[in-house]
């Protein structure tokens, strides 16, 4: 009996370790409100998300793009500049991992926003990327008006740059996980490649969910 | 018995410490110190094992450049590079900031990466640096 009652505490602890590490979504960040409709007659309430709002901005090539440009896709997206002396190279050699992962995957993109439009231009991001290494669509380095980008920045949870008193830059390193519904699903450390492994990981299981199946 | 093996092991001891020269005992110190500097204000963008990035930002580990440059090399730490530098056959164009450290960080930093990623050139003392810094361009 003392056996039996072992063996069924033991599957027990087996089946909560499997349904824990068998993770199939991933949290969904910022406000949310509630809001009530009246469909056919029957008051349903859904849950509103915080989402990306519109924006235009134009990328290493010159094209426009815009929020509309991005709605299939799963992105990561973070806040650099070119001539940067801290944290952004290492925040980009740990993002070329992720390029490096997903650069064959149409659904899934990087977008890189530049704080400091009035040196990055088009011609200075395109030189930057070539020099990084990146071709193709899949990362795109986006300049636009500098107050534009800082407002974009709240939307994306990170702390809004500033600039201090020697004009540098101050911004943090997250790398924040954006998925079709343009809705927050993660936010990591650019500048530890722990957490940027993490990242990686969390797209694969953002990929697999129903929701972000839609075909193009 | 037992007392008398315990004072011969201790003396050998002893001896092999004392048998670290004074030199390499001074490269230790500048190295240890080194490594310390180079995780706080070089590696985010040289990378942990010197890498560099791409073609943005040189690799350490031109052991010939170093050798041919090496009365140069504490000007680059001091004053930052703003001229094209050619590494590993590569051109690099961005321009390095400066790091105004004193000259005895330099000589730490500088045996550091001297002695690391593949390079073997030996301890850089303050009074070498002193005296480079001095031929600044």
């Amino acid at each position: 009996m003392k056996k039996l009652l072992g063996g069924a505490i033991l599957l027990l602890f087996y089946s909560a370790c499997n349904s824990s590490g068998n993770k199939q979504t991933l949290p969904i960040y910022g406000e949310r409100n509630p809001v009530t409709k009246t469909i056919n007659g029957q008051t349903v309430t859904d849950t509103v998300y915080h989402t990306i709002p519109p924006f235009k901005f134009i990328n290493q090539y010159g094209d426009s793009i815009t929020n509309k440009s991005l709605q299939n896709d799963i992105y990561v997206a973070d806040f650099f500049f070119t001539s940067c002396p801290s944290i952004c190279p290492v925040m980009h050699r740990n993002m070329l991992n992720v390029y490096n992962q997903f650069k064959g995957d149409n659904d899934v993109k990087i977008v890189s926003y530049s704080i400091d439009p009035k040196h990055d231009s088009v011609n200075v991001l395109k030189d930057y990327a070539t020099k990084l290494g990146v071709t193709g669509n899949s990362w795109y380095f986006l300049q636009g008006k500098k107050e534009d980008t800082y407002k974009l920045s709240e939307s994306y949870l990170v702390t809004k740059p500033q600039e201090d008193a020697k004009q540098m830059f101050i911004h943090d390193g997250y790398f924040i996980l954006v998925d079709k519904q343009q809705r927050i699903r993660g936010t990591y450390n650019g500048t530890d490649p722990k957490e940027v492994d993490q990242l990686i990981a969390d797209i694969k299981t953002l990929k697999a969910e129903p929701n972000q199946q839609n075909a193009k | 018995m037992k007392l008398t093996a315990i004072g011969i092991i201790s003396l050998l001891v002893i001896a092999l410490v004392a048998c670290q020269s004074e030199d390499q005992l001074e490269f230790n110190r500048y190295y240890t110190s080194g490594k310390v500097l180079y995780q706080s204000k070089c590696q985010n963008c040289h990378g942990d094992n010197g890498e560099g990035l791409s073609a943005l930002i040189p690799p350490l580990t031109d052991a010939g450049y170093l050798k041919t440059n090496k009365k140069q090399l504490a000007c680059i730490v001091k004053y930052g590079l703003n001229a094209p530098i050619t590494i590993n056959k590569k051109a690099y164009y961005n321009k390095m900031p400066l790091t105004d450290m004193a000259p005895v960080e330099i000589a730490e930093v500088l045996t550091y990466v001297n002695n690391s990623f593949g390079n073997k050139m030996g301890v850089i003392t303050t009074n070498m640096v002193e005296e480079d810094l001095k031929g600044c361009k």
